[in-house]
């Protein structure tokens, strides 16, 4: 083990060096460039010993590392934004064959209108694709829970991909220091790849992905689900064997003050640490404030945000994405129906997005108005917590010139 | 693990559910005749999807997998830096993909396989429109010729997709036709021999989207050549070989009667096309004279 410095994209290079791909296909995309670039130099001088395939678009990305590990090697990509919802077609491609691919995603806000900045709108449309996600919120945190993902996507009871999520720029070019693992330890954590079930061999002979008939195809996806199910109890495996390995506890769900906690908030990847800022802050004053952050989110950890958020009667749950349409942005959707039939009251908070700064102000201000619920000074929240109030005057066209 | 219902002769089930008339059967037959057991398939939905079957049925013996319509060459680009990183150098990976898998949505990853030069063996089998789905055009489809989605004829002429890969500098690449097997057997044996990213063109009439009896195919084929309408070339090491000179060059008049597709033709639209294989042809004979 070593202390070493590492950037967001530094620490995911560094967790696939450590895991040994034999095959490498990536595209550049901010904010993944560094990624794609790093693992071209790695191989470059040998510190990895892989193909590395210079793709013409994230599509074919996918589409090779799908190729790549069905001969039987374990692959890596990366992607971002458009990045990814260009590969999302082969992305169900990748889960439905099983294929267990490791993918770091640095989040970033999809289009329109361009962004090069964070938010969650990338990755949370690919939620229902049939991937593991899970969510960072330091630098270590990406090398720890990627590697990690290898030994539970990887598993014969899970056999499904994985996305390994962070924030852009928040943490992908964020300079921290990370206790890495020495090579031989990570190695003998994450293990020498094993095809299972679906592969490509000409002396073992079988046709992937062909067309399935109605009468089978419920059960292929059934069989999908039951490898998320079987995720949940891996993981939870895997996490307790990398905290006596490694020292580092990683969990689906991290809680923070929620004990006693009459407020809390939920939050997910780099804004949980000013989250708890204020938390400490809100503390300091005698306020009994706490927080959830959602570390895994498919497969959702359900019964651990119930058991955790229970007894809280007023939640704010923080979207870094619009879920446009929707009631309340993905993230809280999936809170409330985990604490459906409870007491608590659960509100939704939709903000930071494509890179607005969720603030230690931004949380004060949505404390404050969890606290005037609880104290029953008022009865609703400004779900858009950090919109601009000339939101509506914005790219108005003043004169219709045909009309 | 593979069990047979029906002991194949080759690696190509004897009962397949292609249409008749359809010699799509007879270019898997000698494509995994000519490279053997050691091969894997990709294969994108579409007609050729028929081999890769349907549920736990395959139709056949070599492994396969069906990608998505325009990710063929990629995929094989994958599977076949898989092989290469576990130190197999001997199993050939072979992408065989139709008309609109290949010229129309397929180009991007077929392009970016050409440039890097990947070890694959990319085949269009090109009928010259998405049969499959019900005989829409594609960019293959010719002048003039109707389709579901040309209902009057096709205003433009198709792309060439031969001149597009010699544009890559691949090692090597040709165009064959099911009206003459032997021919194309060489190419593919040749193409077998080649290391990197090697392309062949095949034309693959259909009797279904080109309005003519099933029995008629080879004939069709055959007249297409005679015509300039389809070119037998070769392409390796930057040089082109022309197959034999076409007989009677831009006379389209038989070709065209031969098929319903055209037959909404007026003699201004013919003399454009003639124009314009001439002109194409002698395009490729000053090529090949490099």
């Amino acid at each position: 083990m070593a202390i070493k410095m590492f950037d967001g994209n530094g620490a995911a290079v560094e967790a696939i060096r450590l895991a040994r791909p034999g095959v490498i296909a990536a595209y550049p995309i901010t904010p993944q460039s560094s990624i794609a670039e790093h693992l071209a130099d790695e191989v470059a001088e040998g510190k990895i010993n892989a193909e590395y395939i210079r793709v013409e678009s994230e599509h074919s990305a996918m589409s090779m590392a799908v190729g790549a590990q069905l001969t039987g090697v374990r692959v890596a990509t990366a992607t971002a934004s458009v990045g990814l919802a260009l590969m999302h077609e082969v992305c169900g491609v990748a889960a439905g064959c099983r294929v267990p691919i490791v993918m770091p995603v640095v989040n970033r806000s999809l289009v329109a209108p361009w962004s090069l900045w964070c938010d969650h709108s990338d990755t949370m449309a690919e939620r229902d694709t049939g991937w593991l996600q899970f969510y960072c919120s330091t630098v270590q945190e990406i090398l720890d829970l990627q590697l990690c993902a290898y030994r539970i996507s990887e598993h014969e009871n899970v056999m499904t991909p994985s996305m390994v999520c962070f924030d852009g720029f928040y943490l992908s070019h964020s300079m921290q220091r990370v206790d890495t693992p020495s090579d031989e330890d990570a190695w003998d954590f994450v293990k020498p790849y094993v095809r299972k079930n679906m592969y490509l061999d000409t002396k073992d002979v079988m046709f992937i992905n062909d067309l399935c008939p109605t009468v089978e195809h419920t059960e292929m996806k059934y069989q999908q689900k039951v490898g998320f199910d079987e995720a949940a109890k891996v993981a939870k495996e895997v996490f307790a064997e990398y905290e006596e390995r490694f020292g580092r506890k990683l969990q689906a769900v991290e809680t923070y003050c929620l004990e006693d906690a009459e407020v809390a908030v939920v939050t997910m990847g780099s804004m949980s640490g000013t989250g708890k800022y204020v938390v400490n802050q809100l503390r300091e004053q005698g306020i009994k404030a706490g927080l959830l952050r959602i570390c895994m989110f498919r497969p959702f950890p359900a019964e651990e945000i119930k058991e955790a958020l229970k007894n809280i009667p007023i939640i704010g749950v923080v979207d870094r994405s619009s879920g446009l349409g929707a009631a309340q942005g993905p993230v809280c959707s999936e809170v409330k129906a985990a604490l459906s039939g409870m007491d608590n009251k659960v509100f939704g908070y939709v903000g930071g997005i494509a890179g607005r700064d969720i603030s230690d102000g931004s949380f004060r201000k949505i404390f404050g108005e969890l606290l005037d619920i609880h104290a029953g000074k008022a009865d609703a929240v400004t779900t858009w917590f950090d919109v601009r109030p000339d939101a509506m005057d914005m790219r108005e066209v003043e004169t219709n010139v045909n009309v | 693990m593979l069990t047979y219902k029906v002991q194949p002769k080759s690696s190509v089930s004897p009962g397949i559910n292609t249409c008749q008339g359809c010699m799509i059967d007879v270019i898997f037959r000698n494509l995994l005749d000519v490279m053997g057991e050691d091969t894997v398939l990709v294969i994108p939905p579409g007609c050729a999807a028929q081999f890769s079957g349907c549920g736990p049925e395959s139709a056949v013996t070599v492994p396969g997998i069906q990608g998505n319509l325009e990710n063929s060459a990629a995929i094989a680009a994958g599977i076949a830096a898989g092989y290469k990183h576990q130190g197999n150098d001997h199993t050939q990976v072979v992408a065989i993909a139709g008309d609109g898998g290949t010229v129309d949505i397929g180009l991007q990853s077929l392009s970016g396989a050409m440039e890097r030069n990947d070890n694959i063996l990319y085949i269009c089998y090109d009928n010259e429109a998405y049969m499959n789905t019900g005989i829409q055009g594609s960019s293959s489809t010719p002048m003039a010729a109707e389709t579901t989605t040309t209902p009057a004829g096709k205003l433009v002429n198709n792309k060439d997709l031969i001149q597009i890969v010699m544009a890559h500098h691949v090692p090597y690449a040709a165009t064959a036709s099911v009206a003459n097997i032997p021919d194309l057997r060489k190419k593919l044996e040749k193409a077998k021999s080649v290391k990197g990213c090697r392309v062949l063109h095949i034309m693959s009439p259909c009797p279904t989207g080109w309005g003519y009896k099933m029995e008629k195919t080879v004939e069709v084929a055959r007249e297409a050549m005679n015509s300039g309408a389809w070119v037998l070339l070769e392409y390796e090491g930057g040089k082109v070989k022309l197959g034999k000179k076409p007989k009677n060059l831009g006379d389209v008049d038989k070709y065209f009667s031969m098929q319903k597709r055209f037959k909404g033709i007026d003699d201004a639209k013919k003399e454009e096309i003639k124009e314009h294989l001439i002109a194409r042809y002698e395009y490729l004979e000053k090529l090949a004279s490099i």
